[in-house]
């Protein structure tokens, strides 16, 4: 297994009080295959995915518990040093606002030269001729001449581009991409999204998809992970879910998409809002806003159940899994 | 022409609120510090038509920097045409004394996008949605206006006790809320959305969803629903408009636009939406664009959409395509039959979303055929292009216009 995620758990300290942002998360990737983290904002994708790649703000975020399984190596064992020596070179992120993670008073052929500059001790000229490679790569026409240009003058999809380029800088193993394409057109969009899917398969990369689309996640992930409230709450392959989703969170966000025939009628809707993670609910997290919360769900957190009706491995983290799955 | 040929008689009952004739934006580029010369112009909203019938709900739709937005604020006179009409119930709002204008104002009212932004932090909820009644009196006298305002929060789903918060103090779904219950304050007849729903968690998009929907038929409002999502659009939406680069290239009722689109534009918007159905990543042909959408400030000559279009040809590069039924279909009862910005309009099925499915369950035509797809519908026609692979282009292919070039090396 490429990365493996056991029981993480990470809290923020804030003034108000400790927000629990993960929640206990398990997950896995392999090489050449993509995992889906499908949650809202405040599900706890993103700082899962930060405290993967090592770039979680401390203080104020800790990880109170869990371990980072990389090739079977522990990185939250690592010494900072060792650590700097993984970022980057061996697992990549790609950040989802383009125009704010690149800086904007350096060239780009200077911001991806870079990563071979420092990880790499490249020369500068050498790392140039790297920076035009990788931006032919990610197919930015004209890399040449754009070498030296700006962020601020190429487009939103050419700019998510370079990011990418960054991220493929140094070949790494794994590629965390958080919500690569929410800021783009749905056009291009489509464009970057299988550029992502190409290059992953052309260097075999495991690769971690944030978002909360649930038709992007359809259309690339082989297994998805349904966060809420800092916990995984299903995990299937990607047929398995939509097909016959295990609980009903998922089932509600799948339900809530317009479909043709409701035509005027109403979407359905899940009721209510996400939680506070100051004040997450006792007992199954989702239960306020659950239409099949029974007592137990109040008082008795979930574990991950296995999914045992299924031929394929899944789990849910819902007492009435069998109702919700045949429901 | 081409105003009249089709908006209004796909749009069928009723008459119209809102007539939209040849509208124009543009914002002129200057240089110079003292003596200040115009270069150019951005093209932001460049020639657009429509009509909203009363009750209805027109959704538009298009890329960002299309020129939707800004068809909005000119609709609730936030911003003013360069040339072209905006009428009211005849009357054109455009030309209007400040003083006819407020009382227009007051029909024709504005959601707007993101609720973070757009409510006063240092306003009570109170005051937001009761601020409108400062400036129009007359809808309601100041010992009533409390109870009013209670009211509305009742109506868009908020507790009425709520009155006394601050904007920070609500979610995002409810922020919304109070934008919308903001521009219900003035008993509007039209509220124009822009983007109202595109900030919002997934979970909570629906309930907006509904709120605007159930407010429409309580209140019989007629919406402009502007967005990117196509498909919450066309769930909310009677007909729709789909804008490229400052105009509408084609516009219809839902079902023509979704089911039926002649522009290669929407049929390649349509074919890149990410379907939630993983069972139909194997059959499904996307259209993916090459490049770009041109800068608004140098629109290509003719048809704007030429430079990323697979079909275009030298006629494409001298003329510009008209807004209006194409005529390969002026004579049929097909849905195509309605307005296509293209020379070489045609039929070409990208079947989209959930559509997908009652296919499916309909009969064989829709699945598993993928290659060719929209033949069944290409009668002859004259002056389309040759079928065959070039229709669908993929960033490997190399052909002309903005294309990058083939990936690099090893």
């Amino acid at each position: 297994m490429l990365l493996e995620v056991r029981d993480l758990h990470v809290e923020f300290h804030t003034r108000d009080g400790v927000a629990k942002a993960v929640n206990g998360v398990d997950y896995s990737v392999d090489a050449g295959e993509t995992l889906a983290v499908l949650g809202e904002s405040g599900s706890g994708k993103s700082v899962t995915a930060q405290a993967v790649m090592g770039i979680l703000d401390v203080p104020p975020g800790k990880i109170t518990r869990g371990e980072i399984l990389f090739q079977g190596q522990d990185l939250l064992k690592l010494k900072e040093d060792e650590r700097r020596k993984v970022r980057g070179a061996r697992m990549a992120m790609v950040f989802q606002d383009a125009l704010s993670s690149l800086n904007p008073v350096l060239s780009v052929g200077d911001q991806l030269g870079e990563m071979f500059q420092v990880h790499r001790g490249m020369s500068r000229k050498d790392s140039r001729a790297k920076a035009v490679e990788l931006m032919d790569r990610v197919r930015i026409p004209a890399a040449k001449e754009r070498v030296g240009q700006y962020p601020h003058q190429f487009s939103g999809g050419m700019r998510q581009r370079i990011m990418i380029a960054m991220a493929l800088a140094l070949e790494p193993e794994l590629i965390i991409a958080d919500e690569p394409t929410t800021a783009l057109d749905v056009t291009v969009q489509a464009q970057v999204m299988d550029l992502l899917a190409e290059l992953r398969r052309e260097l075999n990369m495991g690769l971690i998809l944030i978002t909360h689309d649930l038709g992007v996640v359809a259309d690339v992930a082989d297994k998805i992970a349904v966060m809420y409230a800092g916990r995984i709450v299903e995990q299937a392959p990607v047929h398995e879910i939509y097909k016959a989703p295990a609980h009903p969170y998922t089932k509600g966000l799948l339900e809530s998409i317009p479909r043709l025939d409701q035509k005027g009628q109403d979407l359905y809707a899940i009721k209510g809002l996400p939680p506070n993670l100051l004040h997450i609910p006792p007992g199954c997290a989702f239960n306020p806003r659950c239409p099949m919360a029974q007592d137990v769900c109040r008082t008795d957190e979930p574990p991950l159940y296995e999914v045992t009706e299924s031929p394929v491995p899944r789990a849910s983290a819902c007492h009435f899994w069998k109702e919700c799955l045949h429901g | 022409m081409a105003e009249t040929a089709g908006t209004t008689r796909a749009a069928g009952t009723g008459e119209a609120i809102l007539e939209v004739r040849d509208l124009h934006k543009h914002y002129p580029l200057t240089r110079g510090i003292l003596f200040k010369k115009q270069v150019g112009a951005v093209k932001a909203v460049d020639g657009v038509d429509f009509d909203l019938v009363a009750g209805e709900t027109l959704g538009i739709v298009g890329e960002s920097g299309c020129g939707k937005s800004t068809v909005a604020k000119m609709l609730v006179n936030l911003e003013r045409p360069t040339s072209g009409t905006i009428r009211y119930k005849g009357e054109d709002i455009t030309k209007l004394s400040p003083r006819a204008l407020k009382a227009v104002r007051r029909n024709i009212q504005m959601v707007f996008q993101d609720p973070y932004t757009s409510l006063n932090p240092r306003m009570t909820v109170g005051d937001i949605i009761g601020e409108p009644y400062e400036i129009h009196p007359e809808v309601a006298p100041k010992g009533d206006r409390r109870r009013k305002v209670q009211d509305l929060l009742d109506v868009v789903g908020l507790n009425p006790e709520y009155i006394n918060r601050y904007p920070h103090q609500f979610s995002g779904g409810q922020r919304q809320r109070i934008g919308i219950a903001r521009g219900l304050a003035l008993q509007p007849e039209v509220i124009v959305a822009d983007e109202p729903v595109s900030a919002l968690d997934v979970s909570v998009q629906a309930q907006v969803v509904n709120l605007l929907e159930q407010l429409q038929s309580e209140f019989s409002l007629s919406y402009v629903f502007i967005a990117h999502d196509l498909s919450i659009v066309r769930h909310i939406s009677d007909r729709v408009g789909v804008m490229y680069l400052g105009r509408i290239v084609e516009i219809g009722t839902d079902a023509q636009i979704y089911d039926h689109p002649t522009h290669p534009y929407t049929q390649a918007l349509l074919s890149a939406v990410p379907v939630p159905d993983p069972e139909a990543r194997a059959h499904r042909e996307r259209i993916i664009l090459t490049g770009d959408v041109p800068s608004p400030a140098n629109i290509p000559s003719g048809c704007r959409f030429r430079t990323r279009c697979w079909k275009a040809r030298e006629r494409c590069a001298q003329e510009v395509p008209l807004l209006a039924v194409p005529a390969v279909f002026r004579l049929t009862d097909s849905p195509a039959r309605h307005d296509s910005a293209c020379h070489f309009a045609e039929e070409k099925h990208v079947v989209a979303e959930e559509h997908r499915a009652v296919l499916e369950k309909r009969g064989e035509d829709g699945a598993g055929t993928p290659p060719e797809d929209g033949a069944p519908h290409l009668e002859e026609k004259p002056g389309t292009p040759p079928p065959g692979g070039s229709h669908f282009l993929r960033p490997e292919d190399d052909t002309p216009g903005t294309n990058p070039p083939p990936p690099g090396t090893p």
